[in-house]
């Protein structure tokens, strides 16, 4: 199975826990026309990592580690959800029973349904398990 | 009446001190140039012969030690007697990851607990007396000190040393503890923790005389412990280079008698001149008896002023006023010495973290925390906040191991921290002592 076509490429940054980081960020992605699809901030204690999936993150990759940032790529995977009541539930009954385990996660809910991101150990594996047990994934194309 | 450990030498008349004091550098500065490698040399680079020493005065001829000679000659190339007559060694963290190694011949460990005999009797200690020590023990000087210090004056040593303070305070209670040696910070704190136990250390405990040091404090401390913890409570100095712990206030509380028989102390400008009376300097000391690892114009780095005529408690030997500062920037953390510089040599062995850095330093309650903040590096950012968790213990860990005492790590983004502002911004000191 082709799964490469299904690895999306995510942005993330490291960040001081502290007012004005998210905003600067934000900002030098305004300025460069880059847009945020999806995004997420975890936060330990004293700092944070912002991931995002963007349009271009090529170009959010160069400009904020030209600002100085710590970028990094990181590959996810999104899997289509019902936006329903049970549209988690079907999706996490899935990952379950295929043994897949989850290093993070965040969702949204857009225009064309809702979307969860995955962040797993080993995405081919994980690529495939999903697409057999019946679930749809977003290829990366539709993000950028 | 006043009680003297040693009255012949306490009590002697200034002027016999001078001449004791004069003899004893004479044979100090022979023994040296004999057999010293390291000192012989200087005093030829600086054109000194003992033959010049006259008279007590001409010890400004003599040159420095300073902190870097001990460093330098890592671990014992200072060191005079041979190994097999050194009982013991003690071992302190040096300014760049190189630590400093004492020794001490048997002699030396008599005339260090000598000293602290005569000061904790000149706090009004003795026979009957229970002492506890709540100093680090091991290759920290303070424990063991004190420890030898107080049996030989015949009080019961309760060797406590640092931490669990609820059971700290249990056994102050129930061994009628009469007499505590810490840091004045660490025994604020044991004054708190025994309030929230509902223990009042001024009417529950037999505590009487705290002998407090390893840290700068000052007169508004004594008298808040003394006001509320119901004690007297008396300035220790020492370091380890000289020894460790040595010499007290007198229960006058008038200043630190540095025993002269032992030790004589300068205080000098910045150019190394002797500072007028009453006024502050850096204060350098020549230790006139140590056997294992002579110490000659030791420049202490700690700020003081000096007074040489006698005490009101009739003790003829000068005294040391608390110590106000540094004349470097080395910071006193929980009663440990830490220089920047030893963060900045442990950092650059970790691969992970920029060597930038600033120190952050504040007090929470009682007790100091240190605060480090570092710079993760391009190629080590990670994606998981468990990696960055585990960079940041493994810094923390690291520091500590060079450091000797705890702190905290923060990760900040590289390029955040300041450059080349110098010292003032690598170090925020926010403690209110």
């Amino acid at each position: 199975m082709e799964t490469d076509e299904y690895c999306i490429k995510q942005i993330s940054v490291f960040s001081e826990n502290k007012p004005g980081r998210l905003a600067a960020i934000a900002k030098a992605l305004m300025e460069k026309k880059v847009n945020i699809l999806a995004f997420s901030i975890a936060e330990a204690d004293g700092f944070g990592v912002v991931r995002a999936l963007v349009d271009k993150p090529e170009v959010a990759h160069s400009i904020l580690s030209s600002l100085g940032f710590n970028v990094a790529f990181t590959e996810v995977i999104a899997v289509r959800m019902k936006d329903e009541p049970g549209g988690l539930y079907d999706i996490a009954e899935i990952l379950g029973n295929a043994g897949i385990n989850i290093e993070y996660s965040y969702a949204y809910s857009g225009k064309d349904g809702a979307v969860l991101i995955l962040r797993v150990d080993n995405s081919k594996d994980a690529i495939e398990k999903i697409i057999n047990l019946g679930a749809t994934l977003l290829k990366s194309s539709r993000f950028h | 009446m006043t009680h003297y450990w040693n009255p012949r030498i306490e009590t002697m008349e200034i002027s016999e001190l001078e001449d004791l004091q004069f003899r004893l550098l004479k044979t100090l500065v022979y023994r040296l140039y004999s057999f010293s490698r390291f000192y012989h040399d200087r005093m030829d680079e600086n054109g000194v012969h003992p033959d010049d020493i006259g008279s007590l005065e001409d010890i400004r001829k003599l040159p420095f030690m300073l902190k870097k000679d001990l460093r330098d000659n890592y671990p014992d190339g200072l060191f005079i007697a041979p190994q097999d007559e050194i009982v013991r060694y003690h071992v302190s963290s040096g300014t760049t990851g190189k630590p400093t190694v004492v020794g001490y011949t048997e002699q030396d460990l008599n005339r260090w607990t000598e000293s602290l005999a005569r000061a904790l009797s000149s706090c009004g200690m003795g026979r009957g007396d229970v002492m506890q020590v709540s100093y680090g023990y091991g290759l920290f000087t303070g424990g063991l000190g004190l420890h030898y210090g107080a049996e030989r004056i015949g009080a019961t040593v309760l060797p406590a040393s640092v931490g669990n303070t609820e059971r700290q305070v249990e056994m102050m209670i129930d061994l009628k503890v009469t007499a505590i040696a810490c840091t004045p910070s660490y025994l604020l704190h044991i004054g708190e923790v025994a309030e929230k136990m509902g223990i009042s250390i001024k009417n529950d405990t037999r505590l009487r005389i705290g002998v407090l040091g390893a840290e700068p404090w000052t007169e508004q401390m004594r008298e808040r412990i003394e006001s509320w913890l119901g004690i007297r409570a008396y300035d220790i100095f020492g370091t380890s280079e000289l020894s460790g712990p040595l010499f007290t206030e007198c229960k006058e509380q008038k200043g630190i008698h540095i025993w002269g028989d032992l030790a004589y102390a300068e205080v000098l400008d910045e150019s190394g001149n002797e500072v007028p009376p009453g006024k502050e300097g850096e204060l350098v000391v020549t230790m006139l008896q140590k056997e294992a690892l002579p110490i000659i114009r030791y420049r202490t780095g700690d700020i003081t002023k000096v007074e040489r005529s006698k005490c009101s408690c009739g003790r003829s030997h000068a005294r040391i006023h608390r110590i106000t500062g540094r004349v470097d920037d080395m910071l006193i953390i929980r009663g440990i010495n830490v220089f920047p510089s030893q963060v900045e040599y442990a950092l650059m062995e970790i691969p992970e973290v920029g060597e930038h850095f600033q120190i952050v330093v504040d007090r929470k309650g009682a007790l100091d925390e240190m605060l480090v903040r570092v710079e993760v590096k391009k190629d080590s950012f990670s994606d998981k906040i468990t990696d960055l968790m585990k960079i940041r213990s493994s810094v923390e860990h690291r520091l500590k191991n060079s450091l000797n005492v705890s702190c905290s790590v923060e990760l900040v983004e590289p390029g955040s921290l300041p450059r080349f502002e110098g010292k003032s911004k690598k170090v925020i000191d926010a403690r209110k002592i």
